[in-house]
């Protein structure tokens, strides 16, 4: 199966499925109850946010409005949380548990740490972002819609790991036949804004929100210079461009107007993979093994109300993006688009790390 | 002068915000709430803001701000109350605030140390706020000046209070600094991934250790064994001398201290990326310098309590820089804070590059309220210092089990697994000998605390520097040399220098006799030992990582080689000599009632009990035990005093939300909470 049909199936069922309302169960009441949600990362980071959004919104909307708390368990790159999840057994509906892309990429890659299993897990949640990769004001300048003019500059990023979402642009810019120098061991993108800023980085990219909360002022002010999105995925599995940055042409774009730079073939498919893996569905909400059906349905027709609210697609552009939010069988779609990719994609990226990073991760 | 034109009117506004009753009311309400979350070490405000988010949501953007600044402003002054009563550093900010604050308080002038140290907080509260107002609007161009080779310099600096802090023997407190760092490293290197005295099978040690577990076992848990085996109370003799009073006069005495350790505070602080970890430190060393009789420093000297307190508050408005301009958080309080302003009302205020254009009138409200939050949580402490500090007076074996069950849980919380309280007893061991033996543990902690940084700064700002000088050699060489980086570089030669002269009048462990060889020779070749393994383990990683190899091999020979000189200068001398001090010789220690070992398995005896029942259950036979057999206490005493430790534990970990070490009890039957 090829990626693009692959992704195309995916995406379509998510479309599909997102047209039916699921009926709520009228037996679940949580009344005086305390949900747990549990994020395997710390409270300073995009998933924390995330949850912290969601959680007095879900609240309201359960049946007998239970208090839901969001808890941190960080470690080893939320490997460490997602192994305790995978230990936990339904016993009244109250843990809920989130992923991000961090936790996705482990899996697919074939992380040593990894023991927990996706398909363990029943989805009820999902929902996505978009990035958007930019240059300093002077090498900005060469670019003219194609990385032809970027060739023979040594650009500098500011990166938190070449096994993480880091993967994506990383390889991208490799693509493009841009050289890209990752300086390692930040913390967070918003570390890697500031080391743009103070000039030590000349390349960065940020998620949707960090873009529009600290980059656009920098684009504004002449500072830097989008040069392109990750792009997004219509129903039929394409890559369009990003709806919340319809202006900027995306990495498919600027990779065909670059010589030597293919949108077919196997790198081509191995990053497509590995984007659709970690933006387009980038957090999931799981209820643990054993769910029985009545409890999962609660929770959807839950977060079916929670972003059929008049307000959400006001609040939640601010909070987590323009991006459309999967609930019910749209996620468990998202879930098989998030967790899956072709063994060829991965054993192309394994090779890449490798040969690029001197990463093995068996 | 354009700038002042929309700033006054701001700062109108934002008085004119914060002067609401209600406001102010809400302010009180979160200082109380995060005076008492404070109090309990290893919390802090992280777990305070967490439980006021669910809240947050919709709230009016002025009442929220001020409940949850409150909370975060008075949790550096309420952790004093740990460090001077208990000497247990409840946060990073109050490590330097134990070396002298515990010492008075076992001299039974808990009070005046507490007070002391709460009028300092409270004036580098104000003038932190007082010089945010004015810079805050300058600060930009400011902050993005302090690069990589500025970072790194700085946290140098920072390590250079070893040279302070080292003791009588420099290359005893240069080895304890450099087994810090080594420590430090332990787990997955940041840059590449590689694990460093760890593996897969074990993944807790992929992590590393915790900042507050390391914090806890070097400083807590040798001053809790060493207290409970004389069996008395902290303060010796249980009288109390030095009232309140004497405090705020001994921080008025020194206010010119106080002011310039308040801006260290501030300048620090508003560096992002080094956070609180370093301000402390350099802010004891600038104290111990511009003293001039150093003898007293380590025994109780109120300077060392006045200058670290007057940093670490105002280091928190410093922080706010970073945290409103950049959208930076310069701690994890603060990235919980910048979440939850997000809650805020319609959700406009966003907190980053636009809040000084758009939302200016809520940044001074952000920054007075924090100033006037200190205010309100100040007086209220130093009005409850008195009656607080009369737990000194207390027979010590009365409050043991309390200290063990608060570490426990303490240690418990940073990492959620039960290897923590493993790891908190092995530092404890660490910690205990170092202390034993007269070792500096302050150098240990400074070494833990900047391995990190260390590491991190030295490998980003050498592949850019690198970089640069492919670009052309002048590139590289203005990159490197920043007129900041040359100026950082001059005062840390001269605390160095100055330092080392120091040192030798600085005993931070008192004076310690000396006795026979062996046992400071075998800790000594333990340390070594480890040192030896780790160095092996390091060069095992594969040459392509060398940005994860270079700094534990360059450390490790470096305190390998200390260890090896040190050998060397005891095998030529004779016994008795001060190279062999031993607190078991002679002195408090070796005069107790009790033995160490027989002690230490109290509180490993609390351990093994939650690997096996969980936690709770655990506690309910330590205390009840504890008390009857160690303490003596009749049935109705025991009963009366294990129910309010467990009562006080669940009451608070019940309101925070939070979880108990499980054991394997747990593991085979389900239980409901706390017992879970």
């Amino acid at each position: 199966m090829t990626v693009s049909n692959f992704s195309r199936r995916a995406i379509l069922g998510i479309i599909a499925a997102a047209g039916f309302a699921v009926p709520a169960s009228a037996e679940i009441d949580f009344t005086g109850k305390t949900i747990e949600w549990v994020i395997p990362f710390s409270e300073t980071g995009g998933s924390a946010k995330w949850a912290n959004f969601f959680a007095p919104l879900l609240s309201e909307e359960l049946p007998g409005n239970p208090t839901v708390v969001v808890k941190f368990k960080p470690g080893a790159g939320s490997t460490k949380g997602a192994n305790w999840f995978q230990d936990q057994n339904h016993k009244d509906g109250t843990l809920l548990f989130g992923t991000s892309g961090s936790t996705q990429f482990p899996y697919l890659l074939g992380d040593p740490r990894v023991r927990y299993e996706y398909t363990d897990w029943t989805p009820v949640m999902a929902s996505g972002t978009g990035g958007v990769a930019y240059l300093n004001a002077e090498d900005g300048a060469k670019f003219d819609g194609s990385a032809n003019g970027l060739m023979d500059i040594d650009f500098i990023y500011g990166s938190q790991g070449a096994t993480r979402l880091d993967l994506v642009p990383l390889l991208a810019w490799q693509m493009l036949g841009m050289n890209v120098e990752p300086v390692f061991g930040i913390k967070g993108r918003g570390d890697g804004r500031l080391m743009f800023e103070r000039g030590e980085a000349t390349i960065d990219y940020q998620t949707s929100s960090g873009y529009l909360k600290g980059s656009a002022d920098m684009v504004a002010a002449g500072e830097a210079v989008p040069i392109m999105t990750w792009g997004a995925l219509d129903g039929d599995g394409n890559i369009v461009r990003d709806p919340t940055f319809p202006e900027i042409p995306t990495f498919k774009e600027v990779c065909e107007a670059t010589d030597g730079c293919e949108t077919s073939g196997e790198a081509w498919d191995a990053w497509k993979a590995f984007f659709v893996a970690g933006f387009p569905v980038q957090k999931l909400a799981f209820l643990p093994a054993g769910t029985p059906q009545d409890v999962i349905d609660t929770y959807t027709a839950a977060f079916e109300a929670v972003v059929a609210r008049a307000d959400f697609a006001e609040i939640s552009s601010k909070r987590v993006g323009k991006y459309s939010v999967f609930t019910g069988d749209a996620a468990q779609n998202a879930l098989g688009t998030a967790t899956s990719v072709p063994a060829e994609a991965k054993s192309y990226v394994l090779d890449w790390l490798n040969s690029s990073y001197g990463v093995q991760l068996n | 002068m354009e700038v002042f034109a929309t700033a006054l009117p701001a700062l109108g506004e934002a008085w004119a915000l914060i002067l609401q009753p209600v406001v102010l009311g809400y302010l009180v309400l979160g200082v109380v709430m995060g005076l008492a979350v404070g109090v309990f070490p290893g919390l802090g405000g992280i777990a305070g803001l967490s439980l006021l988010l669910p809240f947050m949501f919709g709230m009016d953007p002025i009442l929220g701000l001020a409940l949850m600044i409150g909370m975060v402003a008075v949790v550096p002054t309420s952790d004093t109350f740990a460090s001077v009563l208990m000497g247990i550093p409840g946060s990073s900010a109050s490590q330097a605030t134990v070396l002298d604050g515990f010492p008075m308080a076992k001299k039974g002038e808990a009070a005046r140390a507490l007070s002391a140290a709460f009028a300092s907080s409270l004036f580098g509260g104000l003038v932190g706020a007082s010089f945010l107002t004015v810079f805050i609007l300058i600060a930009r161009p400011i902050v993005l000046a302090f690069g990589l080779p500025e970072m790194l310099m700085i946290t140098v600096l920072g390590l250079s209070m070893v040279a302070v802090l080292a003791g009588r023997f420099p290359l005893k407190g240069l080895a304890a600094a450099g087994l810090g760092l080594m420590i430090g490293t332990i787990g997955e290197a940041d840059a590449g991934g590689s694990l460093r005295m760890a593996s897969y099978d074990i993944p807790y040690l992929t992590d590393g250790l915790k900042l507050v577990i390391v914090g806890l076992g070097v400083f807590a848990i040798p001053e809790i064994i060493s207290l409970l085996r004389q069996d008395r109370s902290i303060a010796k003799g249980a009288s109390l001398g030095g009232g309140w009073l004497d405090g705020v006069k001994d921080w008025f005495a020194n206010i010119w201290l106080s002011v310039r350790c308040s801006i260290i505070g501030v300048v620090v602080g508003i560096i992002p990326g080094l956070g609180g970890s370093v301000v402390d430190w350099i802010a004891y060393g600038h104290t111990v310098q511009t003293t001039k009789d150093k003898t007293k420093f380590g025994k109780g000297e109120v300077r060392g309590v006045i200058g670290p307190e007057s940093s670490n508050n105002a280091k928190e408005g410093g922080g706010l820089v970073p945290t409103l301009l950049f959208g930076i958080p310069g701690s994890g309080s603060m990235a919980i804070f910048i979440g939850a302003v997000a809650l805020l009302g319609s959700g406009d205020i966003e907190v980053g590059p636009g809040m000084l254009k758009n939302n200016l009138d809520i940044t001074y409200s952000i920054v007075w309220l924090l100033a006037l939050a200190n205010v309100v949580g100040t007086v209220l402490c130093i009005a409850a210092s008195g009656g607080i500090a009369k737990l000194t007076t207390i027979r010590f074996t009365y409050l043991a089990p309390f200290l063990f069950m608060l570490i426990s849980f303490a240690a418990f919380q940073s990492g959620q697994n039960f290897e923590d309280l493993l790891a908190l007893f092995a530092i404890g061991l660490i910690g205990i000998f170092l202390r034993r033996f007269d070792w500096s543990r302050p150098a240990f902690l400074i070494g833990f605390v900047l391995s990190n940084p260390v590491e991190k700064f030295t490998n980003q700002a050498f592949q850019i520097a690198s970089f640069r000088f492919r670009k052309g050699f002048d590139v590289g060489m203005e990159y490197v040399f920043s007129p900041i980086v040359i100026t950082l570089i001059i005062i840390t030669v001269v605390s160095v220098i100055l330092g080392l002269r120091q040192a030798k009048s600085i005993m931070a462990e008192g004076d310690v006799k000396s006795g026979s060889k062996r046992a400071p020779l075998v800790f000594l070749l333990v340390i070594a030992g480890y040192l030896a393994v780790a160095l092996i383990n390091a060069n095992m990683i594969p040459d392509y990582n060398m940005t994860d190899k270079v700094i534990p091999l360059v450390i490790g020979s470096f305190a390998l080689v200390c260890c090896a000189i040190l050998l060397i200068q005891m095998m030529r001398r004779s016994e008795g000599d001060s190279i062999f001090a031993d607190k078991e010789v002679a002195g408090e220690d070796a005069d107790a009632p009790y033995g160490l070992w027989s002690t230490l398995a109290w509180f490993a005896s609390l351990i093994v009990a939650t690997w096996f029942v969980g936690f709770i259950l655990a506690l309910i036979g330590f205390l009840i035990t504890f008390f009857r057999v160690r303490a003596g206490a009749g049935w109705g005493k025991t009963l009366l005093l294990a129910a309010c430790g467990l009562g006080l534990m669940c009451l608070m970990a019940g309101l925070l939300n939070r979880d108990f070490p499980p054991g394997l009890l747990q593991g085979a039957v389900d239980l409901p909470w706390p017992l879970k």
